[in-house]
């Protein structure tokens, strides 16, 4: 019992040394980091922005004139300044969440074409009477491999995605559904810094299981009464639309979620 | 050695690292808030000795009516109706039973007490986060019972600035001119009332033409002009008192006289020599100064609230427009650039932007402009309105708008309105008879 036991720990030993050896960072060797590219993303406009030709520009922005015009003698609806600019380059981490996006694309395709040929090649030999026996064989085991593929490829898929953050449609999706319930006090300023960061935990179903208000001690300095009005407000907000809009799959990615509210668009007029 | 080797096993288990996933809330609704206001619970004794001195039934109900249509004339709020609730008045004042008021969709509760002690009337509020399931404000006052409107509306400035984060509006007064009888043969009098339209009362006789009156900004005086003899005449009076005095006979046209932000100066325009400029008059040594002198016509003067800068408007440049200068009249630069015209500019009591009157094609418009002349919103159209005011809180303007007359000269009225800065919450103020050029006067509780 007790030299098993020796055995197995002595053997053990030797594989995590062998290990550690082999861990890159322990052998010193200058780390190479692959370059890294900026990824911008580029909101698409409602009408396509296509240069004028300098005469013709001159003739649409006195048009364009004309127009601001007649909007201004009827009381127009509160413009929403964006402080964004349009193009904003990306953190790291959202870098990633578009290449998997894209390679999520990119898989199921090349499963799909797997599949075909297969199909094909059973459809053509299926006319070799001598071959039969041999060629259900062989098909048993290539869609056995397929299927083996298949899987692997759907449970790659699972783990990138537990990596990644919201794809862009559940961001709106829950986005949206929050804009719905949040009604913004309308009396706070928009000239002061006033961005309410609010950390969640959610159970799978989007109901959830805590709050917590990242910047809680200004809640209570004085001073900073729009401030507390405006975490009040988000705080109802959440409650009020829970259970919340998030994906049915990738709990482990999102069952913390962090949201922060920015009144300042709503509230410049 | 040993603890290396854990340090190594360690990092050599599988962990996954998640970053935290942020989503970025720019945008909301701007709905009204529903809330529910519970009536003020009241015991019997109570009630039965503010029935023999108010003549109410419920002083409690009343106060919470006040309340509600308050919250409800903002345009901000949405109050729940009464019948859907479930909890008493006293019981929702001691605990409330949250999953009731959430049932009916209230997102805030109001409740309280009414008590008669020592011959006053004292009551307690509360204001409750329906979703947290937490009190967010507990405020009590004590005051004579013929206060009893008043005390409804401290309490809604007071919720009202809990869940805007604003001061709210609804303790103030309107002084605005009362006018009876046909277009040709106006009488007209100097009127008051309270911003919901209630405790209103006449305070000059009509004898005389009344125009343009002004509330101070720092205590309950009024100014404003009168015509004695057929010669412009400019008056302070003080509303609480009804003390009056003469501060001075002008010269020729004389308009709009309006307070300095700290209360000690009267600027207004008047014509001498023909030529209309702004002038100030300081209240306590009566000493008359020229601000502004262009052979132009320039009136309607208002001040910052910081007391630095001074809007007019002048036809210097051919048509009538909003100009801004400083207060010892120079660095005068035009404003409005738009087309018609632009007349009684009043500067905004939050600093940030400057209401006007706007004429533009046979029609009137009501509309705000930032301080540089930026961000022009039109709020209201129609046939004739003007003399926009503020409410303290910078949110809401009032004016005054008449209506046309038919062929036989009959169906002419003027009307007080109210509108916000969304330019979607336009009321009509009741008042007891035909009214115009309304003023707002601060805070009363301040």
């Amino acid at each position: 019992m007790n030299r098993n036991i020796s055995i197995s720990l002595g053997l053990h030993t030797i594989l995590v040394i062998i290990t550690a050896m082999s861990l890159p960072f322990l052998s010193k060797k200058p780390i190479e980091l692959p370059p890294i590219i900026s990824v911008e993303l580029i909101q698409i406009t409602d009408k396509t922005n296509i240069p004028f030709a300098p005469k013709a520009k001159k003739i649409i922005e006195k048009v364009k004139e004309k127009e601001k015009k007649l909007v201004s003698e009827q009381a127009p609806p509160k413009k929403i300044k964006k402080l964004k600019p349009d193009a904003v380059p990306l953190p790291d981490e959202k870098i990633e969440k578009i290449k998997k996006i894209k390679d999520e694309k990119q898989n199921p395709e090349k499963v799909e074409t797997d599949v075909k040929q297969i199909s094909e090649f059973e459809k053509k030999e299926l006319f070799d009477t001598n071959s039969i026996a041999a060629l259900i064989d062989k098909s048993k085991i290539d869609s056995a491999q397929t299927k083996k593929k298949l899987e692997k490829i759907t449970q790659n898929q699972d783990k990138e995605a537990d990596f990644a953050g919201l794809t862009l449609s559940e961001e709106d999706a829950l986005k949206a559904q929050i804009f719905g319930c949040w009604s913004i006090p309308l009396g706070l300023p928009y000239s002061e810094n006033l961005l309410v960061r609010i950390k969640l935990q959610l159970k799978p179903d989007g109901s959830i299981i805590r709050t917590e208000i990242v910047d809680h001690a200004r809640m209570n300095k004085p001073g900073q009464g729009f401030y507390k009005v405006l975490a009040e407000s988000a705080l109802r907000a959440i409650k009020l639309c829970q259970p919340l809009r998030v994906p049915s799959k990738g709990y482990e990615r999102w069952k913390e979620l962090q949201l922060n509210f920015d009144a300042r668009e709503m509230l410049q007029g | 050695m040993t603890l290396r080797y854990l340090f190594i096993l360690l990092i050599l288990l599988q962990t996954k690292a998640f970053a935290l996933i942020e989503v970025d809330i720019t945008r909301g609704n701007l709905n009204p808030l529903p809330v529910a206001i519970s009536p003020l619970a009241i015991d019997k004794n109570s009630k039965d000795n503010f029935k023999k001195i108010l003549k109410k039934e419920n002083i409690g109900a009343e106060i919470s009516v006040i309340v509600e249509n308050n919250l409800k004339q903002s345009g901000l709020f949405d109050p729940l109706n009464k019948d859907a609730f479930l909890q008493k008045p006293d019981i929702a004042n001691l605990k409330p039973r949250f999953e009731d008021w959430n049932l009916i969709k209230a997102q805030a509760l109001v409740t309280g007490k009414v008590t008669f002690v020592d011959e006053k009337l004292r009551v307690e509020f509360r204001l409750w986060d329906v979703l947290a399931g937490k009190e967010m404000m507990a405020l009590a006052f004590t005051t004579v019972p013929s206060n009893w409107r008043r005390v409804g509306h401290i309490i809604t400035d007071k919720v009202y600035e809990r869940l805007t984060g604003e001061k709210g509006y609804f303790d103030t007064r309107i002084i605005y001119i009362s006018e009876e009888g046909p277009k040709t043969n106006r009488i007209k009098r100097l009127a008051l009332m309270d911003q919901d339209g209630f405790n209103n009362k006449f305070l000059t006789l009509g004898n005389e033409l009344v125009l343009t009156p002004r509330f101070s900004p720092t205590n309950q005086m009024v100014t404003y002009l009168s015509y004695f003899r057929n010669l412009p005449r400019v008056y302070l009076l003080d509303i609480e008192t009804g003390m009056q005095e003469v501060v001075g006979d002008f010269p020729g046209m004389t308009f709009a006289p309006r307070f300095s932000p700290d209360g000690k100066k009267i600027i207004m325009s008047f014509a001498k020599d023909g030529n209309s400029d702004i002038y100030t008059m300081d209240l306590e040594n009566r000493i008359v100064e020229r601000i502004s002198n262009h052979p132009s016509i320039d009136t309607s003067p208002s001040y910052s609230p910081n007391g630095k800068y001074i809007t007019f408007n002048s036809d210097r440049s051919g048509y009538q427009q909003i100009y801004v200068m400083s207060s010892n009249g120079k660095n005068v630069k035009r404003i409005s650039f738009g087309n018609g015209l632009y007349g009684t500019p009043v500067w905004s009591p939050r600093g940030d932007l400057i209401a006007f009157t706007k004429l533009h094609k046979g029609k009137f418009y009501i509309g705000v402009m930032r301080t540089d002349g930026t961000g022009e919103r039109l709020l209201t159209e129609n046939f004739y309105q003007e003399a926009p005011s503020w409410s303290p809180n910078g949110r809401v303007l009032i004016f005054y708008r008449e209506t046309k007359t038919n062929a036989k000269g009959e169906g002419f009225s003027a009307k007080l309105w109210s509108i916000d800065l969304t330019g979607y919450n336009e009321k009509m103020v009741k008042t007891a008879t035909d009214a115009s050029d309304p003023s707002w006067s601060s805070l009363l509780s301040n």
